[in-house]
């Protein structure tokens, strides 16, 4: 009977079983940043113990990233002190650090991939629930707590406990201005906030295959939001395409035998499923949230549910994210106003992400009285973006160009939301007061959504405003 | 040697809301700290207190819920991100033990591994002791591990956890770094066999 990727990634990182009958499991690659990683090295400390592989640790700093003006110390020194911590354990373990200004800083999912740390048939960890991201190259990736970097610092190992699998078929093209963003939003309004708990999903079917890496990221990076703690996609000659000559990959002999190693770990035909789920292409909208978690989300020409077309159990939460969003039952989410507008994040700050907004936002200027920022994944694409003239293009539209982090997305640095402001998003959450002000509101969407919000000085269609498929 | 967490005894505070994400529970901003310590007083601080720092009305601030160490919750109860500032929160704000309808996974993992149980009922049993903590806060309740129920008000009910999750508690190996570290030699096996990524020359 054929295995799942996930079965046979698994399988071959097993270490043993414990006591208790969950696997020590080894983790090939482990990423850190700045946030929940001190208290780690605190804990190995008071332990009296090293970190046990440092070639297998990478770290960088990006939630606490000022992107207005880096220039040290930070007008937060709780900041600096965090940046300072990472550097110092980094320096005192022999782990490799991709500072500020080393060109290669920036949000920690999006560093993997581009260096090319992040390989197909991996176990990656990093305590950041977003490591779901690194699964579009056919790794198992997953977040993990502080207690657990501790364990993999000390060991390379974690237990761990083995999930079902949910393959999730996405099949057809999609239409024009909809995107992997779209593609997720869509996924987890139908299969719940709640959906993947205790599951993998495994995404394919023709639209996936379709997809660029920098799209299956996207898709894979939300599956968090989706209940499920890892998303994968199987490896394939795109994701060959994108990983070589990447800094990491092996190059010359090796980077053929690390091919016919990742292709073995691929899916068989035969694999079998604790659940499979398919969805139409054609029948994703572009779409955007109304409420307060990811699956509270409807297409943009759609209308805010009424409570009494909902299940019983959901109406009550309902209410209360129309309450806290000021939003009624039954109204079109489009023509919303908003205050901000916000491109950035792990999900959508990548250089396809800038270059797709630039191709639509020429030409045309943010709406007066919107605040526009986006905020380029990593110091990599900030440089790409000068270079092509994307940058220019958002500056002249009227959007600030910042400096690479985490930015808004949940607020530990300076950038964050006044009051009860609504931005537009192209960020993961839409938690109440995600986005720095406890009466903050956040509604999600693609990028090039969130460029037409910015022009529209509303929540709008993109297909409308840029006249995208016209 | 850990302790083993068998039973935990106390009253609970009933906390309503189903999909409560760890943003809620502790909000971004309070993690810029290089410890957890101190981190009990910011648990659900942005429900709990006005922007002035004033308290509003919530089931943590209401006084006939002081001292309790039993958080009573819904469903998908630590959804969102992986911080273990969360469950860190709760446990320093004097909590034991959790218990609700469901858990997001990574939540569960890191409570589990500071020895903070999440234990889960059937809706039915879960909304009947809601009720009787709501309409008497002074109830008795106790999670019972190794029997594998919850005890209150004279009824039993019947507990769900994770079997490993409930050994590694019983057994006082809910810290897993002792048992991790005995695998040794095998770990360098592992590390040969298993690719990285290596910079080229």
């Amino acid at each position: 009977m054929g295995k799942s990727l996930y079965e046979k990634v698994w399988e071959a990182h097993e270490v043993r079983r414990l006591k208790n009958g969950m696997s020590q499991l080894f983790i090939d690659l482990h990423l850190l940043h700045e946030v929940t990683s001190p208290q780690a090295f605190g804990m190995l400390k008071d332990l009296g113990l090293k970190v046990r592989y440092p070639h297998r640790t990478f770290a960088t700093v990006d939630h606490i990233v000022p992107t207005h003006d880096r220039t040290e110390p930070f007008q937060d020194p709780l900041a600096q002190g965090m940046l300072e911590a990472l550097r110092k354990n980094t320096r005192e373990h022999g782990i490799t650090f991709f500072d500020l200004g080393s060109g290669h800083q920036g949000i920690v999912h999006i560093v993997g991939p581009q260096e090319g740390l992040t390989q197909p048939g991996m176990t990656i960890a990093c305590g950041d629930s977003h490591t779901s991201t690194h699964g579009a190259f056919g790794a198992i990736a997953f977040g993990i707590g502080t207690t657990q970097v501790r364990d993999v610092l000390a060991t390379q190992t974690l237990a761990a406990q083995r999930l079902k699998v949910r393959r999730i078929n996405v099949e057809g093209q999609l239409g024009p201005g909809v995107y992997a963003k779209d593609v997720i939003l869509h996924i987890i309004r139908h299969l719940g906030v709640k959906g993947g708990l205790g599951y993998a999903y495994e995404y394919g079917g023709s639209t996936v295959e379709a997809m660029d890496m920098e799209s299956r990221m996207t898709l894979c990076n939300m599956s968090i939001e989706g209940g499920a703690r890892v998303g994968y996609v199987n490896p394939d000659e795109t994701t060959f395409r994108y990983l070589e000559g990447r800094p990491y990959v092996p190059k010359g002999v090796e980077w053929e035998e690390a091919k016919r190693r990742w292709l073995a770990f691929r899916s068989d035909p035969d694999a079998t499923y604790d659940d499979v789920v398919t969805f139409r292409a054609e029948e994703i909208a572009p779409t955007v949230t109304w409420g307060v978690n990811p699956g509270q989300a409807i297409p943009i020409d759609g209308r805010i549910p009424l409570l009494e077309e909902l299940p019983e159990e959901e109406r009550a939460q309902a209410e209360d994210a129309l309450a806290y969003m000021g939003l009624k039952p039954g109204q079109p989410i489009k023509g919303v106003p908003i205050q901000v507008a916000f491109i950035g994040s792990c999900t959508n700050a990548r250089l396809s992400d800038l270059r797709e907004v630039a191709r639509y936002l020429k030409g045309h200027k943010v709406k007066k009285g919107v605040r526009a920022l986006v905020v380029p994944g990593s110091e990599w694409i900030a440089k790409k973006a000068e270079e092509e003239g994307i940058a220019e293009v958002f500056r002249e539209a009227g959007f600030e160009w910042r400096n690479p982090g985490c930015s808004m997305c949940l607020a530990m640095n300076p950038d964050r939301l006044e009051g009860d402001e609504l931005a537009a998003s192209s960020s993961n959450r839409n938690y109440k007061g995600r986005m720095g002000s406890p009466r903050g509101r956040t509604v999600l969407m693609s990028p090039v959504m969130v460029a037409a919000a910015a022009v529209a000085g509303e929540i709008a269609d993109a297909r409308e405003v840029f006249g995208i498929g016209r | 040697m850990l302790e083993r967490i068998t039973t935990i005894r106390g009253r609970a505070v009933p906390l309503r809301g189903k999909d409560i994400d760890t943003d809620r529970i502790l909000p971004a901003r309070f993690m810029k700290a290089l410890t957890f310590e101190g981190l009990g007083q910011y648990l659900f601080y942005d429900e709990r207190f006005d922007e002035r720092g004033n308290p509003k009305p919530h089931p943590l601030n209401d006084p006939r819920y002081q001292g309790a160490t039993i958080l009573l919750v819904e469903s998908g109860f630590g959804s969102g991100s992986s911080r273990e500032h969360a469950p860190q929160a709760i446990k320093r704000a004097g909590f034991r033990a959790l218990i609700g309808e469901s858990f997001a996974e990574i939540f569960f993992g890191n409570a589990t591994a500071i020895g903070l149980p999440c234990v889960a009922l059937a809706p039915e049993d879960l909304g009947v002791l809601f009720q009787m903590v709501e309409e008497n806060p002074e109830l008795e309740v106790e999670i019972d591990l190794v029997q594998k129920e919850v005890r209150f008000g004279g009824r039993v009910a019947p507990l769900s956890i994770r079997e490993e999750a409930r050994e590694a508690l019983v057994e006082g190996l809910w810290d897993p770094i002792g048992e991790l570290l005995q695998a040794g030699e095998l770990l360098d096996e592992f590390d040969r066999k298993l690719p990285y990524p290596r910079r080229a020359e």
